[in-house]
């Protein structure tokens, strides 16, 4: 499997919400896909030489998101994609990158076209999708 | 019996007129890896001892797997693993000698555990305790300490003067054999990564006291820095650790801000950002003055 964690100490964020994110960003970009299996949090916390605890909470957080679930006895695997939340709260979660990527391309001279561009050649490459669309 | 491993209550030390310890209290819940962190000669050695009932306190008292300290029966003790700083061994002892005869003390002596460990570290048996590395010293006291499978483990800068390999070593040990599981680890330490890979909860002890005792994800959470144009005069704000000259602004460390706080900062100019926890801890050990709220005692830093 080429999904590959790694976390880096030294950071403002936690090591819990590094793990957290990765695993969102593998399932977004489909390197994760539906049934495939991430290690135990015993295994994953000996591989990134972390406190289990840590684990324990990132797995936490992503099985109350939805991302993840837990079989007794199996595993824990990525879970089927299902919208948990309101597109009001889609939005929400979308704005502070959105936030950021415009005062960017503002700053560094960009145009809308530019950027609407960039943005399509991302989805292409990161989700698969065409054209941007959902 | 309680769930808490390890209970201070004002635990204070002098030596002569010098106050090593001072008004200490705290308690590390069953299952917690809780780091003890400060500057040299804060007073960590000396708090760890109390605890262990190795060293009378002058005032205060504490109780360890809910027995005092001063009076922990020889059953509890096998139950508390310890390895002190420096990771002294005998060094006419052999690396087998020294299994030997530390496992004659403890009737849990797990000889699996202390191999796995001793191999994980590449230590040979009939190599003499005087001729090893650090690090190899370090590999041995930690499973002389972990084969009985300690509910407790006190371990007082463990990494002390190790190579990045050997630290790592003792990091991987710690959470292979106590990550997880009920086991209660204390320790100290100065390294920031470490604290940041194995901790539940930190400690800090500034010039003898106690000054923050959290949750480690709830301490960077609730410590923020915020940077204000220097020629502003000295803000007063509640949960304020440091405040430190940089070129031309301020910078401050403040806990816990509150609404009322935070806002007069922004709206004063100021930037505000998140800080590591390296910074969070330098900024309580840099810090000078009165004590001030932090998030020590905090309820939402219990576990």
């Amino acid at each position: 499997m080429a999904f590959d964690l790694r976390i880096s100490t030294g950071s403002s964020t936690p090591i819990f919400r590094q793990i957290i994110d990765q695993v969102r960003l593998a399932v977004a970009t489909a390197r994760l896909k539906e049934g495939d299996a991430l290690a135990s949090v015993r295994a994953l916390a000996e591989q990134l030489v972390v406190n289990p605890n840590t684990v324990a909470k990132a797995y936490a957080e992503l099985a109350r998101d939805g991302v993840i679930a837990t079989h007794q006895g199996k595993g824990v695997f990525i879970a089927a994609r299902r919208p948990i939340y309101t597109s009001a709260e889609r939005l929400r979660r979308l704005e502070p990158a959105l936030d950021d990527l415009v005062r960017e391309a503002i700053a560094l001279g960009f145009s809308t076209d530019d950027v609407q561009k960039l943005v399509q050649t991302h989805f292409r490459k990161m989700a698969g999708r065409k054209d941007g669309e959902s | 019996m309680s769930d808490y491993v390890i209970q201070a209550n004002g635990l204070t030390r002098y030596f002569g007129q010098k106050c090593a310890v001072d008004q200490v209290s705290f308690r590390i819940p069953r299952g917690c890896i809780a780091a003890l962190l400060g500057r040299n000669g804060s007073g960590k050695t000396t708090l760890m001892r109390m605890l262990l009932g190795m060293l009378e306190p002058t005032r205060g008292s504490s109780t360890i797997l809910g027995h005092q300290s001063l009076a922990i029966p020889p059953e509890a003790r096998g139950r508390i693993g310890y390895v002190a700083e420096g990771h002294p061994l005998y060094p006419w002892m052999t690396v087998g000698q020294l299994a030997a005869h530390q496992s004659r003390f403890y009737p849990t002596w797990n000889n699996t555990v202390y191999r796995s460990i001793v191999d994980h570290f590449q230590l040979n048996d009939s190599t003499r305790a005087g001729s090893l590395s650090r690090g190899q010293r370090a590999g041995v006291a930690l499973a002389l300490a972990l084969a009985p499978e300690p509910e407790l483990l006190v371990l007082d800068d463990p990494s002390l003067g190790l190579d990045p390999v050997a630290r790592r070593a003792i990091l991987e040990v710690i959470i292979n054999v106590c990550g997880g599981g009920d086991r209660t680890i204390l320790l100290s330490t100065h390294e920031m990564q470490d604290v940041e890979r194995i901790a539940d909860r930190v400690l800090i002890l500034d010039q003898s006291q106690l000054v923050a005792d959290a949750e480690k994800d709830y301490l960077l959470s609730h410590v923020q820095e915020f940077i204000i144009d220097n020629t502003k005069q000295n803000p007063d704000i509640r949960g304020l650790v440091s405040t430190r000259n940089q070129g031309n602004s301020l910078h401050l460390i403040v806990a816990n801000a509150d609404e009322a706080g935070a806002g007069a900062l922004l709206a004063a100019g100021a930037q505000q950002s998140d800080v590591t926890l390296e910074d969070a801890v330098i900024a309580y050990l840099s810090r000078r003055g009165s004590a001030l709220a932090g998030p020590a005692g905090q309820e939402g830093g219990a576990a």
